[in-house]
């Protein structure tokens, strides 16, 4: 049954099988647009034909890697500024939600804090169609009410951001949360006492103790942001972000360019996770 | 210790920004929205239409339905395959594995749902790398048709959400203690019994909260019906999609979209119900 026990080997190895498979199963698509990213042919698929790099650094006409391929590269971009820009929000109000639910008494706190979970049970498209609703609706009341054209509440690069933010913020309030539960507050009372003011309190010692779970939650952030879809899918105006430009590509047929950005995504995360996870290892 | 006010303020105001503008008046509008219609005389006002329209349209419910039964489904086969895989890597594995193996386990998920989705389609259409294998093997003649039916869809939405529940049941196994499972062997119980009398009881609060976020995640989910179920397998977020963004008639979606978020909550709330588990509970 469980390892302290005696158990039939075929108990033993059939476990180990099964376990074997599903690992299997977790890594063959990955590994499987990896390995065709290589290969030598106009489509992803099988038959192997030899390894190529063309579909990384190949200028073009007939194949264009994607070092060359513009419209590509500048949607990495897009995805790039808007998960810095969303994982400092986040994190800035994050931690501000996290003081406030941790340590601050006020009228109203729990119906606020079960707003604040909120976004974990809303669907993504939800909220990505209530963003876009609310911003379009707010957009109409400033021009027929002060003649003033906002263009941040049209679909566009700036919606994207605040979509997103709505609810990456939560998972940050959360991850900052529970490291704050864990701090020693006779450590704010003691440097209260020694004549420190509050402000320098909270920086010098509470954020000091807090930064391994901030730098986690806004890697976390980072990538959340970096990947999502199904908010960003309606608040998306004329600068698509990577996984949209990937899913429109995808949808309308496959070149193994896809697979070369794959690639490159697989080996970016991968490295973000396990440097993540080293610092979280060191924390704990 | 004595709480200044400004601080407070300082923490809240951010917060407060957030759930007002970006949480609750979005939604707020979405509700709204869903309640207004244009009468004959192409007016807009208020009107019950939208969502008698989507009672009135068999497609709309039984896409409605279909959505809420596949996640069900999903959710069910989740649990079938997450559980023994928690259970090998607290309790079978030797210790000194177990670390790399979470890792492991953790790695795929840190990648976007899209390559994911992609892996899977360049592995299974019909000019994939499985039927390759298969026909260069000779066990079929033909290439088999995979992608783009229910089967295989669910499978992906099982693969794109099996890392929520595997990770709250690891983390309640982890604390039930060994001696328990070996009393009830030494006292004859057989290994059924023990699951269910012992195992499973223990287990409930993982489960529960992994099995909230597998249907949530299951139910918003656009991207893999949408590239991995084929023509009858439309889903609701597709139908929500189609109305916002083909038919440019979002009253007509905001309705969709409330209904969804009815049916989500709905079903988040019986199953926190159930089991007697709070929902910050589910989502540290």
């Amino acid at each position: 049954m469980i390892r302290t026990l005696p158990n039939s080997r075929a108990y033993t190895w059939s476990f180990h099988v099964f376990v074997i498979l599903y690992f299997v199963f977790l890594f063959a698509p990955l590994l499987v647009t990896c390995v065709l990213a290589f290969n030598d042919s106009n489509f992803p698929s099988l038959p192997w034909n030899g390894g190529t790099l063309d579909w990384f650094f190949s200028p073009g006409p007939q194949r264009v890697g994607i070092f060359h391929d513009a419209q590509n590269l500048r949607s990495i971009l897009v995805s790039f500024q808007t998960a810095v820009i969303v994982s400092v929000l986040c994190v800035v109000v994050g931690t501000c939600a996290a003081f406030a639910f941790e340590q601050e008494t006020f009228p109203f706190k729990n119906l606020l804090y079960f707003l604040m979970l909120a976004p974990l049970v809303i669907p993504g498209v939800i909220l990505g169609i209530s963003q876009l609703l609310g911003a379009t609706t707010a957009g109409m009341f400033f021009e027929t009410h002060f003649d003033l054209d906002i263009a941040i509440f049209r679909p566009s690069f700036w919606l994207v951001v605040l979509g997103q933010f709505s609810f990456i913020t939560t998972f940050v309030a959360l991850v900052v949360s529970a490291r704050l539960r864990k701090f020693d507050r006779s450590l704010e009372e003691a440097a209260l006492n020694l004549g420190a003011t509050r402000f320098q309190v909270i920086r010098f010692i509470t954020l000091r103790f807090l930064r391994p779970a901030i730098i986690g939650a806004g890697a976390v952030a980072f990538l959340m942001s970096f990947e999502n879809f199904n908010t960003t899918l309606f608040l998306v105006g004329s600068q698509p972000t990577l996984p949209i430009n990937l899913y429109l590509q995808v949808r309308d047929g496959s070149t193994p360019v896809i697979n070369a950005i794959s690639f490159l995504l697989i080996v970016g995360t991968s490295c973000l996770a396990l440097v993540n996870l080293y610092f979280s290892r060191k924390e704990a | 210790m004595k709480t200044s006010r400004l601080s407070l303020w300082i923490f809240l105001s951010p917060v407060l920004m957030w759930l007002v503008l970006l949480i609750v008046l979005p939604h707020l509008d979405l509700f709204i929205m869903s309640f207004r219609a244009k009468d004959e005389y192409g007016r807009m006002g208020f009107s019950l239409q939208n969502y008698v329209h989507f009672f009135e349209e068999p497609i709309y419910w039984l896409t409605f339905v279909r959505t809420a039964v596949y996640s069900v489904i999903t959710t069910f086969f989740t649990f079938l395959l997450a559980m023994p895989v928690a259970f090998y890597i607290v309790k079978v594995v030797r210790p000194k594995y177990k670390g790399f193996l979470m890792v492991l386990l953790l790695l795929p998920f840190w990648v976007s749902e899209l390559v994911r989705v992609y892996g899977w389609m360049i592995l299974l259409r019909e000019s994939g790398v499985v039927n390759f294998f298969l026909l260069k093997l000779g066990i079929v003649d033909a290439p088999l048709k995979m992608l783009y039916t229910d089967a295989t869809m669910i499978m992906g939405l099982v693969y794109t959400s099996m890392l929520f529940m595997v990770v709250p049941v690891i983390s309640v196994l982890e604390s039930l203690d060994d001696s328990l499972i070996e009393a009830a062997s030494d006292l004859g119980g057989s290994k059924i019994s023990i699951w269910r009398e012992i195992i499973l009881p223990h287990c409930k609060p993982g489960i529960t909260s992994g099995a909230i976020v597998v249907f949530m995640l299951s139910l918003g989910n656009y991207l893999t019906p949408n590239l991995m179920g084929g023509k009858n397998s439309l889903w609701f977020t597709e139908q929500i999609y189609n109305q916002f963004i083909a038919s440019f008639n979002w009253n007509q979606g905001a309705a969709f979209g409330f209904l969804l978020l009815l049916l989500s909550s709905g079903i988040i709330w019986a199953g926190l119900k159930l089991s007697r588990v709070k929902l910050g509970e589910v989502a540290s």
